[in-house]
């Protein structure tokens, strides 16, 4: 890829490395911090309570948390669709939907599997669908947050514009907190590895409370969230 | 427009804000709830652990940024154009405002939707676009509720709009966009939804400010709940970020520290509905991703505070949990801080950005309590630094009145000249006593002025400390 440009780098930063009253710095390590309260959180917890916590704080955020095991998963799901009025449905173009068995249950519910191919009409069925499904990276129990590494294939649109999403979040993915998740990412970075240009970090549907605090579901993004967890 | 409200002198401005009952229950019964909401997620949070500890890692991770300012930018800017984005380091507002015009012509830009932003605010780049010929759509709530209304000013870093209640919104929305529902805040909410679904996917431009920027992979996080932060930067092929120099941390582990502690400090919640991270880099069919990438950086007089007694407040959140305690801003609203940042971090910051001379006067809207520095999440001595402005201020950096001046000196003189004083101290009673009324001055000439214009001062009594301490001693003798 091309590299991209940088304007007025050196004099803006001399300044500042002036002010500082020093020199510019081409070497800084990382301290060691004396407060990391961060790895603290849910510590010694086990799976079972990391997913009572994300249970828990999903609903806080008014997601619905629906809990299932593999066997059952593609029956869920379509009872999920179901409950949430069916109709137009996207989903992510995603290897998971097959391995966790779940194709035909996209392909009797008329699914638009996302498709680079296809290009902008894509966004057109996502912006006209009722439901966008895709499979959650990562799940963070103190937030009831889904973790998307978005891509060409995992689109963002899915998550975004259709009316209630459901997302697929296997239990073992569950971690305690943002901080794992950040790891995760400090850790790819570090391997020298390009990480996703969108890592999304979704807590439930999209709100405000922007009009005297009154806090509203459903603003620019989706209007109710369902959270599929699978065993 | 920029980062100044208004043009009357700040006491003209304080007068208008306590003559506005409406607009002063707002802001109390906002400031109750938010810091109600704050309290619930940080201290009372048992889940979490110690929050004094949370806020001392957020202070350890600012300070050392922010001593580290040029190295961090350095790796910034380096790894933002290594994955083929745009930097541009800009001194003023105008240069920056100057380089996005550049990009919005060579785009040949028609509409641009923005998302929450107050640098962008502060550097006035809505009508540097306009200029160009851009169309720019606010698309946060509280922003779009202040477009509509012919583009009023922000009295809230993080809800803008709270100087309005619902019936104004529903008015608004009724006689300038073409509303016909209720003042229910969920109606009023979807009718901003249907109006910038199509303005979203239609956009040439998307611009965002920038919550944090993560120097090690050259991202950009955005802390939202609305998902319009997630539309700006999904359909449009050209975005811009526009960040204030200082909102950087060095890696992905900071980042999550930070974002903890602006979500729980600004909003009360564990984390907002959208932490979006965004880093640039083209797919070649990828159909919902920009494909080109500009970072702004701006200075804006952020290095005046570097290396003086106020570089500290350059570790600023931008999460408001100073301006929900404080009992000046309680009083008299946003606006009337004549800056688009209020409260104690904006009498702060604001002197710092604009200088004495425009903004010299805020440090004074102060109480002085502390809460702000209480409440402040990375620990900035908010209310001590308020102090220094003043002395800066009433030292001639700035340009203090002359009245002010002639008193302080005249108070100098009368204070450090025991005789002086006494006879001050003294003839007090006597001086005051055409204004007493029933035991309190309630129309005080010079300097008690501002105080008696909004409540009672009590009158003095006729002795004073110093008579009634020795009357006091040779009694217990």
């Amino acid at each position: 890829m091309a590299k991209g440009t940088i304007h007025n780098k050196d004099v803006f930063l001399n300044e500042i490395a002036g002010k500082l009253g020093r020199e510019r710095r081409k070497d800084v390590t990382l301290p060691r911090w004396q407060h990391q309260p961060q790895w603290e959180v849910y510590k010694n917890d086990s799976p079972d309570d990391l997913l009572a916590i994300f249970r828990q704080s999903s609903q806080a955020k008014d997601a619905h948390v629906v809990e299932t095991d593999r066997a059952n998963l593609a029956e869920t799901l379509q009872k999920v669709v179901d409950a949430y009025g069916g109709e137009s449905i996207v989903a992510t173009n995603d290897d998971r939907f097959a391995a966790y068995g779940l194709n035909d249950v996209l392909d009797t519910n008329h699914t638009h599997r996302w498709d680079t191919a296809l290009g902008a009409e894509n966004i057109e069925k996502a912006n006209a669908a009722n439901i966008g499904i895709f499979f959650g990276d990562i799940g963070l129990a103190e937030s009831g947050t889904i973790v998307q590494f978005n891509d060409k294939d995992i689109a963002r649109s899915v998550s975004l514009l259709p009316i209630t999403y459901i997302a697929i979040v296997p239990k073992s993915s569950i971690v305690p907190r943002m901080t794992q998740a950040a790891h995760e990412v400090h850790k790819q970075v570090e391997a020298g590895k390009d990480i996703a240009t969108c890592i999304n970090f979704i807590s439930g549907p999209s709100n405000s409370a922007d009009i005297e605090m009154d806090i509203v579901v459903g603003v620019h993004g989706p209007v109710k969230a369902v959270y599929l967890v699978v065993e | 427009m920029a980062m100044k409200i208004g043009e009357k002198p700040f006491f003209d401005r304080v007068d208008d804000a306590l003559e506005n009952d409406f607009m002063r229950n707002a802001m109390a019964s906002a400031q109750d709830r938010l810091r109600d909401k704050k309290l619930d997620a940080t201290e009372r949070d048992d889940e979490i652990g110690d929050w004094e500890e949370w806020r001392s890692a957020g202070e350890e991770i600012r300070r050392h940024t922010l001593e580290n300012l040029d190295y961090y930018l350095d790796q910034l800017s380096e790894n933002f154009a290594a994955k083929g984005g745009h930097v541009y380091f800009a001194k003023t507002a105008e240069d920056a405002n100057r380089y996005i015009q550049e990009v919005a012509r060579k785009k040949d830009a028609k509409h641009v939707t923005k998302s929450k932003s107050m640098v962008t605010e502060e550097i006035g780049l809505n009508e540097a676009l306009e200029d160009v010929g851009c169309h720019v759509h606010e698309t946060d709530l509280a922003e779009y509720i202040l477009q509509v209304d012919d583009t009023d000013r922000p009295s809230h870093i993080v809800v803008p709009s709270l100087h309005k209640n619902k019936e104004q919104i529903r008015d608004t929305f009724k006689s300038k966009a073409g509303y016909t529902g209720t003042e229910e805040p969920s109606e009023l909410t979807a009718f901003a939804r249907s109006q910038l679904r199509d303005v979203f996917l239609e956009a040439d431009i998307g611009i965002t400010g920038c919550n944090f920027a993560v120097a090690e992979s050259g991202s950009i996080s955005l802390a939202t709940n609305e998902g319009n932060a997630n539309m700006v930067t999904s359909y449009p092929d050209t975005q811009i970020t526009v960040m204030g120099m200082e909102r950087l941390v060095p890696t992905w582990d900071e980042l999550d520290v930070l974002i903890n502690l602006l979500s729980r400090s600004a909003v009360g919640q564990k984390i907002t509905t959208y932490v979006t991270n965004l880093t640039p880099g083209v797919e070649e069919d990828c159909v919902d991703a920009p494909k080109e990438f500009h970072l702004v950086i701006l200075d804006a007089g952020r290095s005046n505070a570097l290396g003086t007694e106020f570089q500290s407040a350059l570790h600023c959140i931008r999460c408001a949990a100073c301006v929900n305690v404080c009992p000046v801003y309680r009083q008299i609203g946003g606006h009337a801080y004549g800056s688009i940042y209020q409260g104690p971090i904006g009498a702060v910051l604001s002197p710092i950005l604009g200088g004495y001379e425009e903004y010299g006067e805020l440090p004074y809207a102060s109480s002085l309590c502390a809460a702000c520095t209480e409440a402040c999440p990375v620990k900035i001595p908010l209310h001590e630094q308020l102090i220094r402005h003043r002395e800066n201020y009433v030292a001639e950096q700035g340009k203090p009145k002359a009245g002010e001046k002639l008193s302080m000196k005249a108070f100098g003189i009368g204070a450090s000249t025991p005789s002086l004083f006494q006879i001050a101290v003294k003839g007090a009673p006597t001086f005051l006593k055409p204004f007493v009324k029933d035991g309190s001055i309630s129309n005080g000439p010079g300097p008690m002025k501002p105080w008696t214009a909004i409540r009672e001062f009590p009158a003095p009594g006729k002795d004073n400390f110093r008579s009634w301490f020795k009357e006091h001693k040779r009694g217990r003798k």
